[in-house]
C-alpha cells in the first residue's frame, strides 16, 4: 500500500488505536487536515488555542492510562503548546504532540511561522524528533508512542515538515509491529536483593509510614499498593499527584502530605523510623526544609527512573523498577517469610497517629454566613457520591479539592501539580468527559484561573462534553493573597482581580448554563441540579469568602512538624 | 570537588550533541571540556565530558546522562585505570634569547614546532591537563600570544572498552 506522508500520519494513528487527536488547524499540517477530513477513524477535536488541545489531550491521558494526542502548526502553533507540554512532562504524562514545520527546503530561514519546535520544547519532553525522510515517518510515531508510554511516561513531539506530507509523493507503508531502541530499556524488574533488604527493613519497624507519589497511579499500581499497605498495616499517605492510588475513605489512610497535608500525615513523617517510598519524587512541596525532612527514618525508595532516586533526599534501600511489579514481589516475599511486624510498637504507632488525627487540622468555620469554599468542595463529593472525575486548575481551590474530595480510585484527580498551570481545568475535563462520557466530570478552578484558557466554554459546546464548572469565586488570586498575608504584612500586590466578568452571562453567551450562588444553604442544592443537566456544561460561580486561608501550611523554609495551623486549631504541646 | 572524565556513546542524530550540553546547562552541572568526534561505528559518536562536583552531583549527572534517549552507554573512566590526552597548540613570541629557551622548553615537554616565522613559533603539546597547564605557566603569559586547545579525551586501560 502505497501512502502520501499525510496519509501516513492518519494510518499510524490509526493503527496505535487512538480515538482522539486534540488540534488546531495551521498551513504548516493542512495536508494532515486534509487527510484528516477523509477518514472516520480518529475523531478529532477542534481546541479554540492551542495550549487547550495539549492540556486536553492531557487530561484524556490522565484519565484513561492511554497516550494524549495533540496535532498544532508551525511556529505559534508549537509554541502555543508548550505550555501544556511542559505540563505533561512535569507529571510524567503520556503525550504524542504532532507539531508542522515549514519545509525542509527552507528550514533554518526564519520563513513565515517557523520556529525550531525540537529546540524549544527539547527541556520539557521525554523525547523529540525531526522528520527529514518520509521512509522513516511511520517508524518516528511508532517510536513516539512507544518512548512516550513505556519506563516513565513523558511527552514526545514529533515534528513534521510540510513538504514530508506533500499528498502527491507516496512511499509503501507498513506500521511497524515492534520497536527496539537499543539506547532505550527501561528496567521492569527490581533487584531480588534489594527488595529482600527492603522486606528486613519493614520488619523492623515500630513507627512506619508509607508515601506513595503519582508514580503509583501511572504504573497502574493501585491495586498492588492496596494489597501491601493492608498486608503491612502501616499508616499510607499520598502526594498531591498521588491522591486516589489509596482509597482517601479507608483507615489506613491519614491524608495528603506535604506543604498543606494534613497534621498527621506530616507529624507521622516526622517521627517515622522506616519510610517507604513508592513512585514519588520527594518534591519540596513535599518535603519541606531538607536537612529536617524524616530525621528519624531509614528509607526505602521504589521508582521507575532512576534519576529519581537519591535525587534530593539520599535513600538507604534504592529499588529500580516498575512499581506495581516490585509490590507484588514484596507481598510474596512478606508472605514467605517468618518474620513478622511488631504488633506491639505498630499499636503504639497507630494509637498516636489517631490522637494527631483528633486535632481535626481540616476544621473550618460552619456557622459563616459566607460560602466556605471547603464547604462547596465537601458538598461536591457528597453529590458525586465520590465518583466524579475532578480536575483543577491551581491555587487554593485545588488544594482545597484536594483535601477535601476524598478519592477512592486511581485517574479520577487530574490536576498540574508538578509545573503548577493555571488554565489547566477546564480543558482537561473536556479531554476526560470525551473518553468518560457517561461519567460524572467537574472542574474544580477560581476566577482567576478559569480565564486562562476560558476560550474552551466553546469547545465544550460544540462537543457537547457536559462537564461542571465549581468556580470558587473570591475575588483574589487567593493562594498568592494568601502568600501575601502570610509573609508580605497583606500587602496584596496585584493579586485582586478589580473587574471579572458576569460569569453567568458568558455561560450563556457561550450556549452554556450558568448559575451564580451566593448563600451557604444554596450550595447544595446548586450541586444536584447542575449534576441532574448531564450532557450539559453547567457553569457553578460560588461567591466565596475572600479571606479563607488554606490549612494547615507548612511555610517556606519549615519542616514538617512545624505546620502552620487555622486559627482556632489548637494542638496540645504534648502531642506535637 | 572530585574531577571526573564521563565518556558517552552517543546517537549520531542531529541534536544530540544539545541534548547533553542543554541538560547541563538546564541543571546547573559544570563543563570543564567536551569533545565529540565519531568512532568506529558510524552510526555513533562518542564524546568526553570533563565536569566536577560532589559525588551526588556526579551520580546525578550520570544518571541525567542516561535518561537521554539518545545516549547508548557511558561509563565514568575517572573511576578506573585510564589513559588521557589533550592535545594544545601555542603560539609564542620567539625572537632573541627566547627563541632557544622555548625551543629547549619545547622539547623538555616532547611538544613538536609546527610553524616558524622569525619572530614566532606554533607549538604543539599533547599530554594529560595538568602537564598542558605547566606547559603555559613555565613559558608565561608574556610570550604567548594564541593558546587552542582540544579539550580531555581518555579510553580506559587494558581490554575493557565502552561498546553499544
Amino acid at each position: 500500500m502505497e501512502l502520501s506522508g499525510a496519509e501516513i500520519v492518519v494510518r499510524c494513528l490509526r493503527d496505535e488505536g487512538v480515538e482522539y487527536i486534540f488540534g488546531y488547524p495551521g498551513g504548516s499540517v493542512l495536508h494532515i487536515y486534509d487527510a484528516l477530513f477523509k477518514q472516520d477513524d480518529v475523531r478529532h477535536i477542534l481546541v479554540r488555542h492551542e495550549q487547550g488541545a495539549t492540556h486536553a489531550a492531557d487530561g484524556y491521558a490522565r484519565s484513561t492510562g492511554k497516550p494524549g494526542v495533540v496535532l498544532v502548526t508551525s511556529g505559534p502553533g508549537a509554541t502555543n503548546a508548550v505550555t501544556g507540554i511542559a505540563t505533561a512532562y512535569m507529571d510524567s504524562i503520556p503525550l504524542v504532540v504532532l507539531t508542522g514545520q515549514v519545509p525542509t527546503p527552507v528550514i533554518g530561514s526564519d520563513a513565515f511561522q517557523e520556529c525550531d519546535t525540537v529546540g524549544i520544547t527539547r527541556p520539557c519532553v521525554k523525547h523529540n524528533f525531526l522528520v527529514k525522510d518520509l521512509s522513516r515517518l511511520a517508524e518516528t510515531i511508532r517510536k513516539a508512542f512507544f518512548i512516550a508510554t513505556t519506563g516513565r511516561p513523558g511527552p514526545v513531539v514529533v515534528d513534521i515538515p510540510k513538504d514530508i506530507t506533500d499528498p502527491n509523493i507516496k512511499v509503501p507503508y507498513e506500521y511497524p509491529k515492534s520497536v527496539s531502541i537499543r539506547s532505550y530499556n527501561p528496567q521492569v524488574k527490581g533487584h531480588r536483593w534489594q527488595i529482600k533488604k527492603a522486606v528486613d527493613l519493614l520488619m523492623s519497624a515500630r513507627r512506619p509510614m508509607i508515601y506513595t507519589g503519582g508514580g503509583v497511579i501511572l504504573g497502574n499500581a493501585s491495586h498492588s499498593l492496596v494489597r501491601l499497605t493492608r498486608l503491612l498495616g502501616f499508616p499510607i499517605t499520598n502526594t498531591l499527584m498521588g491522591l486516589g492510588a489509596y482509597p482517601a475513605t479507608d483507615r489506613q489512610f491519614v491524608g495528603m502530605l506535604g506543604m498543606h497535608g494534613t497534621y498527621e500525615a506530616n507529624m507521622g513523617m516526622h517521627e517515622c523510623d522506616v519510610l517507604l517510598a513508592i513512585g514519588a519524587r520527594f518534591d519540596d512541596r513535599v518535603t519541606g526544609k531538607l536537612a529536617q525532612f524524616c530525621p528519624h527514618a531509614r528509607i526505602i525508595h521504589i521508582d521507575v527512573d532512576p534519576a529519581s532516586i537519591s535525587k534530593t533526599v539520599r535513600v538507604d534501600v534504592p529499588i529500580v523498577g516498575e512499581v506495581g511489579t516490585v509490590m507484588d514481589e514484596m507481598i510474596e516475599m512478606i508472605g514467605s517469610i517468618s518474620d513478622k511486624v511488631d504488633a506491639k510498637a505498630l499499636e503504639a504507632w497507630w494509637a498516636r497517629i489517631d490522637r494527631w488525627r483528633q486535632i481535626n487540622c481540616l476544621g473550618f468555620d460552619r456557622e459563616s454566613p459566607k460560602i466556605k469554599p471547603q464547604y462547596v468542595i465537601e458538598q461536591l463529593w457528597e453529590v458525586t457520591r465520590g465518583n466524579a472525575f475532578v480536575t483543577s486548575d491551581v491555587g487554593q481551590h485545588q488544594m482545597w479539592a484536594a483535601q477535601f474530595y476524598r478519592f477512592d480510585q486511581p485517574r479520577r484527580w487530574i490536576n498540574s501539580g508538578g509545573l503548577g498551570t493555571m488554565g489547566f481545568g477546564l480543558p482537561a475535563a473536556i479531554g476526560v468527559k470525551l473518553a468518560h462520557p457517561d461519567a460524572d466530570v467537574a472542574c474544580v478552578t477560581g476566577e482567576a484561573s478559569i480565564q486562562m484558557c476560558i476560550q474552551e466554554l466553546a469547545t465544550a459546546r460544540q462537543y457537547r462534553t457536559g462537564v461542571k464548572i465549581v468556580n470558587l469565586n473570591n475575588g483574589y488570586m487567593g493562594m498568592v493573597r494568601q502568600w501575601q498575608e502570610f509573609t508580605y504584612e497583606s500587602r496584596y500586590s496585584h493579586s485582586y482581580l478589580e473587574t471579572i466578568p458576569d460569569f453567568v452571562k458568558l455561560a450563556e453567551a457561550y450556549g452554556h448554563v450558568g448559575v451564580r450562588i451566593e448563600k451557604p444553604a444554596d450550595v447544595r442544592d446548586a450541586l444536584e441540579e447542575a449534576f441532574k443537566m448531564k450532557d450539559r456544561t453547567v457553569f457553578l460561580d460560588f461567591l466565596t469568602d475572600p479571606a479563607e486561608n488554606v490549612y494547615p501550611m507548612i511555610e517556606a523554609g519549615k519542616a514538617h512538624h512545624e505546620m502552620r495551623m487555622a486559627p482556632g486549631v489548637t494542638v496540645d504541646r504534648e502531642l506535637a | 570537588m572530585k574531577r571526573h572524565i564521563i565518556s558517552i556513546l552517543i546517537e549520531n542524530e542531529s541534536g544530540a550533541l544539545s541534548r547533553v550540553a542543554g541538560l547541563f546547562s538546564a541543571r546547573g552541572y559544570n563543563i570543564e571540556t567536551l569533545t565529540v568526534a565519531p568512532t568506529e561505528d558510524a552510526s555513533m559518536s562518542r564524546m568526553t565530558l570533563v565536569t566536577s562536583g560532589s559525588e551526588e552531583i556526579i551520580e546525578q549527572i550520570t544518571k541525567q546522562l542516561n535518561k537521554l534517549i539518545d545516549v547508548v552507554k557511558l561509563i565514568d573512566i575517572s573511576e578506573s585505570s585510564h589513559i588521557e590526552r589533550e592535545l594544545m597548540m601555542v603560539k609564542v613570541r620567539a625572537s632573541g634569547e627566547m627563541r632557544h629557551e622555548i625551543k629547549r622548553l619545547c622539547d623538555i615537554f616532547r611538544g613538536n614546532i609546527l610553524d616558524v616565522t622569525p619572530s614566532s613559533y606554533v607549538v604543539e603539546v599533547t599530554g594529560e591537563q595538568s602537564k598542558l597547564d605547566a606547559f603555559l605557566r613555565t613559558v608565561t603569559d608574556d610570550h604567548i600570544i594564541e593558546v587552542v586547545r582540544s579539550g580531555t579525551t581518555g579510553i580506559l586501560r587494558g581490554e575493557r572498552g565502552l561498546h553499544a
